[in-house]
């Protein structure tokens, strides 16, 4: 299952809900705000580099460089562009959007 | 907005007809919407007409067609729990025109 | 929708009832949905186990309660209503503080049934 979020760790507890439910084998995709929490030195990077021996987790690229992110992107964290985006929901059997 | 007399008093509707506001539902208000719907009410109508009223002020929404028919076979018995007796008293739909009648809003999902 | 094939639809709700209008639009489409005879799932998890809080009254807000609503499901044949329990236990509530019948289940239990699932819908 691909799990979508888009809402930044700071300001909303969709990443937090969709780590403690999804299932392991799953992947983790970041799109909009929620690419904060995958760049280094935020406050949920380490509780996203736990998540990361469970899931596969990609952020989308444009999203990171609109907001001059893209240098600081957690290691082992897959980047994606709109392309890789559509893939990722194609590749799997359902997903959940985290609002 | 819209407006109907009844009785020298006036109450509030939509482009449609529907009432506004539920509370302003009164016997002869419902009997006045009926004749805008060209139904002549008799018990069996107002036995619909009442068990939609309650049900709304129970759930508060309109049932579904289906819902409906299936709660009216459960209440009033299975010879009423069918569409085709609440068609027969309601022709242009029981959902909508009964519940017009009975000072509901349209039911969700009814176009 | 076609016959003979019917689908898990998994309605998620996350948010409370009043501040935004997702639980009261969420309740619209399940209402919909249920005219569709499909395999429909409703889930209760963070703020969105509030929209079951017993004993709301709405008067002072002037806005619409729409809680005895959910009371009405069961009629819909819509009967899986699902909570997550640490969402519920991180507020303060039990159970028996909820207007309807639930299942309770944990996390793991949750996120099995979601990969289930054909179509998951957020709100």
């Amino acid at each position: 299952m691909l799990h979508i979020v888009n809402k930044s760790p700071a300001e909303r507890n969709a990443l937090e809900s969709c780590l403690r439910v999804a299932q392991d084998g799953g992947a983790i995709l970041l799109i909009e705000d929620a690419v904060y929490a995958a760049t280094r030195g935020n406050a949920a990077e380490n509780h996203l580099r736990d998540a990361m021996s469970r899931f596969k987790v990609y952020a989308l690229a444009p999203d990171l460089e609109a907001r001059g992110m893209h240098e600081r992107v957690m290691e082992g964290v897959t980047t994606v562009d709109y392309g890789g985006f559509v893939d990722l929901v194609a590749q799997h059997k359902n997903c959940q959007s985290w609002l | 907005m819209a407006s109907i007399e009844v009785n020298g008093k006036s109450y509030e509707t939509d482009e449609e007809g529907y009432l506004i506001n539920l509370a302003d539902w009164t016997e002869e208000v419902g009997n006045y919407l009926a004749q805008t719907e060209s139904v002549v009410m008799t018990e069996a109508h107002w036995e619909v007409i009442n068990f939609l009223r309650d049900y709304y002020n129970e759930f508060q929404i309109a049932p579904a067609v289906r819902v409906l028919t299936k709660a009216i076979g459960k209440k009033l018995g299975p010879d009423k729990g069918t569409s085709q007796y609440l068609y027969e008293l309601f022709p242009y739909g029981p959902a909508k025109q009964a519940c017009k009648i009975a000072g509901l809003a349209k039911p969700t999902g009814c176009v | 929708m076609s016959e003979g094939t019917v689908k898990k639809f998994m309605f998620v709700n996350r948010k409370a009832p009043y501040g935004t209008v997702y639980a009261l639009e969420s309740l619209e489409v399940v209402l919909i949905t249920a005219a569709f005879d499909q395999d429909v799932s409703l889930v209760f998890m963070d703020d969105g186990v509030f929209q079951l809080k017993q004993g709301q009254q709405t008067k002072g807000i002037e806005n619409k309660n729409f809680s005895p609503t959910y009371r009405a499901l069961d009629g819909y044949d819509i009967e899986k209503l699902y909570v997550e329990e640490e969402s519920l236990a991180a507020r303060g509530l039990t159970e028996d503080d909820l207007l309807v019948d639930v299942t309770v289940m944990s996390r793991a239990e949750l996120g099995n049934l979601m990969e289930e699932q054909d179509v998951v819908l957020s709100f």
